[in-house]
């Protein structure tokens, strides 16, 4: 009696496993065709026609996963030596960083892309390569502050901005890789007494993205924020009247000109090393650093592409003309972001 | 199958003098321990050396996270109650105007996720929104002259939570409220208590396993959000776990910290059922009448019983609404169409899988009273408090492991080069919503299974039926409405699942609440809005179809109590 219920039992277990190997089959991106296989971090507007670039240029169709920048990467590292991502785009330098402890990447030596993106902008051993680059600037109310009172990140720590500052978390990336450049620049002490300052300064807890602390600055919550550069740009590009409002009153200004220059951090990848599909891998990375590439990949987030002299049709980047970006080596600021947190944490700065 | 069983049965328990659990035991063991497996592997955290992150934590954030996870776990117990018990009560125990609507209504707050409800009250409400925006303009105060909620806070997302979570109260409260006897009602009537002394003496005590049972569900729900607290910037449990993993770096510390957080939970539980004890209220099945509530008491048990669909549905529903009207960004099309394809395939797979294991686990803890068996189901469930992706993590890590054997084993058989056959599909996936999601589908169904009485039981086999067959002819018919309602709930929350699908789902697999969470993130909320509306009318259709049951109970609620929603398992 009992073995025919669990007979009936194992039967639906068992039609359950059909059903859903079934599914297996479907999209699981290893077919003998020419494909490659793409995690990614990335997700904008621009994105069919970059990817369906590479397809027509090498006939190679893309297959890809639209992650979390975190997920995605621990997702490689479970998936070990079958794992069916060739390529792994991600963005923020301390994630590339880490990506590479965990030898995710695989080295790879190429004279284009040694030629094309700048030395700081990748690792010097060919583990990752930054494609676009996104600047932390701040932003301010022109009517309230002058753009010399802020001309600089040290004076954010300055006690006259008591309650005066919006950011968002310091456990954003963003925040973090701020906080390890002024950690490689100033030393510890020092960058601890300066994160000390801003969270003092900061008019409300940390909450929301980079384009609300825009918004709090337009409402008068605040009158100084930290933002990316591209957060801006999106709401100089976009039509809707209270964009277009904001975009008046509220300001953005390059720091430090005239020493380091601006922080910058990257958007950027790199061929993995259990990668199934490497030449066509191999392409694709090659691919980013294109004319064709480099143009789409940056404008889709209103970025700067990494290769040097590409022209964007994009009016309001362009606008902003030169200026000077801080050179340090982004390798060294991923192996300085755990520090980073630790000392956000310690001075308060949630 | 039958060799299969006979051979584990025989090396499991055959010579070891445990109790017989026979092959259904045996299978439902197996089956309990693939859903613990992942939940095992989180906990094997706390046997590896973790590097000084926790000496960090302890000195400076975690005692604040504690702290704030206890805040919010309190304000939404307080707010479930609230919202759940009231408006339960008020559309059992009264007749008033629109009653009938109401009482199917009050589940809709259902569809919308916490987070999606999170991203539409915060463009509403915050400084630069459109309701601040109204009161500066009319007022002519300026900012920071005025006091304004924030809706980014702590209370914030207790309310947010509230909102989205009070219908699991509501349905078993109001389970519990048809099931009351007329007789105790009537009793304490004679005693000379009022109205309230009887619904505060009589009824709510009598109510009160169903409704500490779906407060548990709505704090473990709260324990496992993300979403709602991440866009909050309130530092819970939870934030803390994905600080260590994603900020420091340390997986380890991470899966130590969503140990303490099972622990917890685990004592939450043991605590409700202690609290439950064996406090059974059998009843004749005279149900309370109805008193009619007319005029000025009638319309304000109306406004009481609306209040929480306009806030929790309404309102959300239209922010969402306008945002996606509004924007120019917007774009219907054939991508909008394939999201919707891959979520309705994602959560029509997870609601059957996850209700035949659910029956599986059940019909065992019904018919082996093993304490193995027990205790296996007590586990199987936990999985429910987890955050989505501390469940991916853990099953991510072992499933890989498997599927790099599985390859060389098939390549060395074959001589074959298969690719991931496990995490490279969506079986990963449904595994994960199986592990998260098999406690609302179990206690659904056990709750069916407990109004199969043992005496049908034996006058089925005095009949001469098999337990096969009356599996098939007596006990599914009873149990039809709880296997559905267990089918649309979890059908309902793999709808609104984000951290695992977003970790988990195969190439070119994206869904509906990938998609809102992708565009959420990147900070564009009015381009977000239709995806995340799609949700929420997707999420009514299973509702509506609950929601008629619900109606049919009323009707039926003078014959015989049908169980519609959750109860823990007794």
């Amino acid at each position: 009696m009992q073995s025919r219920v669990s007979q009936s039992c194992l039967a639906i277990v068992a039609v359950v496993f059909a059903l859903l190997s079934s599914a297996i089959f479907a999209g699981s991106g290893w077919a003998q065709e020419k494909v490659m296989n793409l995690y990614t971090a990335r997700h904008y507007a621009t994105d069919e026609a970059f990817y369906s670039g590479f397809t027509k240029l090498t006939g190679i169709k893309l297959n890809r996963i639209e992650g979390g920048e975190d997920a995605l990467f621990e997702r490689i590292k479970a998936e070990g030596a079958a794992s069916p991502a060739d390529v792994f785009l991600t963005v923020d330098v301390a994630r590339l960083w880490r990506a590479e402890q965990a030898g995710i990447f695989a080295p790879l030596k190429s004279e284009l892309l040694a030629k094309r993106i700048p030395a700081h902008f990748r690792d010097p051993n060919g583990h990752w390569f930054g494609f676009s680059s996104r600047v932390r600037v701040i932003a301010y109310d022109r009517r309230k502050v002058s753009p010399g009172d802020v001309a600089r990140y040290e004076q954010l720590a300055d006690t006259k901005w008591k309650r005066e500052i919006c950011t968002r978390a310091s456990s954003h990336p963003y925040n973090l890789s701020l906080i390890s450049s002024m950690i490689l620049h100033l030393g510890e002490n020092k960058a601890r007494e300066w994160a000390r300052g801003v969270a003092a300064n900061l008019a409300r807890p940390p909450r929301g993205g980079d384009t609300d602390q825009l918004k709090a600055v337009e409402v008068g919550e605040c009158s100084i924020a930290l933002s990316n550069h591209y957060y801006y740009v999106r709401l100089m590009r976009s039509t809707k009247p209270e964009d277009r409002a904001l975009v008046e009153k509220v300001h953005i200004l390059w720091p430090n000109q005239n020493d380091r220059g601006a922080h910058v951090n990257i958007s950027g990848g790199g061929v993995l090393k259990n990668a199934p599909h490497r030449d066509a891998a191999v392409k694709f990375i090659e691919y980013l650093a294109s004319d064709q590439a480099q143009a789409l990949f940056a404008n889709g987030n209103n970025e700067w592409p990494a290769v040097k002299g590409i022209k964007l049709a994009n009016p309001e980047l362009e606008k902003f003309g030169q200026f000077r970006t801080d050179n340090l080596s982004l390798a060294s600021l991923g192996k300085t972001q755990g520090a980073a947190q630790k000392l956000a944490d310690q001075v308060g700065w949630k | 199958m039958t060799s299969l069983t006979a051979a584990l049965r025989s090396k499991t328990v055959g010579d070891l003098a445990l109790p017989r659990i026979g092959g259904l035991g045996t299978v439902s063991l197996i089956t309990a321990a693939l859903v613990v497996a992942p939940i095992g592997a989180v906990v094997w955290n706390i046997f590896l050396p973790s590097e000084a992150t926790w000496a960090h934590l302890i000195s400076t954030v975690l005692p604040e996270y504690v702290a704030n996870t206890f805040l919010l776990l309190v304000l939404v117990a307080a707010g479930v109650v609230t919202c759940g018990v009231l408006t339960a009560w008020l559309v059992t125990a009264y007749e008033f105007p629109g009653r009938g609507v109401l009482e199917w209504a009050l589940v809709l707050p259902m569809a919308i996720p916490a987070y999606v409800m999170a991203y539409a009250y915060t463009d509403w409400l915050q400084t630069s929104g459109p309701v601040q925006g109204l009161l500066r303009e009319v007022t002519g105060w300026q900012v920071r002259e005025y006091w304004f909620p924030e809706i980014r806070s702590l209370p914030g997302a207790a309310i947010m939570l509230s909102f989205a979570l009070y219908p699991y109260v509501y349905l078993l409260a109001r389970t519990a409220f048809l099931e009351q006897s007329r007789s105790s009602y009537e009793a304490a009537q004679l005693a000379g208590y009022g109205a309230w002394g009887r619904f505060w003496h009589v009824s709510l005590p009598l109510a009160r396993t169903g409704i500490v049972a779906g407060v548990a569900l709505a704090l473990m729900e709260t324990l496992a959000d993300f979403g709602t607290v991440s866009y909050f910037a309130v530092n819970t449990f939870t934030a803390g776990i994905y600080r260590a993993w994603l900020s420091l770096g340390d997986s380890v510390a991470a899966g130590q910290l969503a140990t303490c957080l099972l622990v917890f939970v685990f004592a939450m539980l043991a605590l409700e059922r202690m609290h439950r004890g064996s406090a059974r209220y059998t009843s004749n099945r005279t149900p309370i009448a109805q008193q009619v509530l007319g005029g000025v008491k009638g319309m304000g048990a109306f406004a009481l019983c609306a209040a929480p669909i306009v806030l929790g549905f309404v309102t959300p529903a239209a922010i969402l609404l306008r945002l996606a009207l509004t924007d120019p960004q917007v774009q219907f099309g054939s991508r909008i169409s394939g999201l919707i394809t891959n979520t309705f395939i994602l959560a029509g797979i997870a609601a059957v899988a996850a209700v035949i294991v659910a029956m599986l686990l059940a019909y065992a803890a019904r018919t082996v009273k093993s304490p193995l068996v027990q205790a296996a189901n007590r586990l199987a469930v936990l999985g429910y408090a987890l955050p989505g992706a501390v469940i991916a993590v853990g099953i991510l890590l072992p499933l890989g492991k498997l599927d790099n054997a599985l390859i060389a084993w098939i390549y060395q058989q074959f001589g074959v080069r298969t690719g991931l056959i496990l995490t490279g599909s969506v079986t990963a996936l449904v595994y994960a919503y199986l592990v998260r999601f098999l406690a609302v589908a179990f206690q659904t169904v056990e709750a069916g299974l407990t109004r199969v009485t043992p005496s049908m039981d034996d006058a089925a086999r005095s009949l001469g039926l098999s337990p096969g067959r009356t599996l098939v002819r007596v006990h599914l018919p009873i149990m039809r409405s709880s296997v559905a309602t267990a089918a649309l709930l979890v059908f309902v929350d793999v709808l609104k699942e984000l951290p695992a699908t977003f970790a988990m789902r195969p190439f070119n697999f994206d869904t509906l609440a990938v998609e809102a969470y992708n565009l959420a993130k990147d900070e564009r909320i009015a381009e977000a809005a239709l995806p995340a509306l799609l949700i929420v009318i997707i999420a009514l259709l299973p509702l509506v179809l609950l929601s008629r049951q619900i109606a049919h109970s009323s009707q039926r609620r003078r014959s015989e109590t049908v169980a519609v929603g959750l109860q823990l398992p007794s």
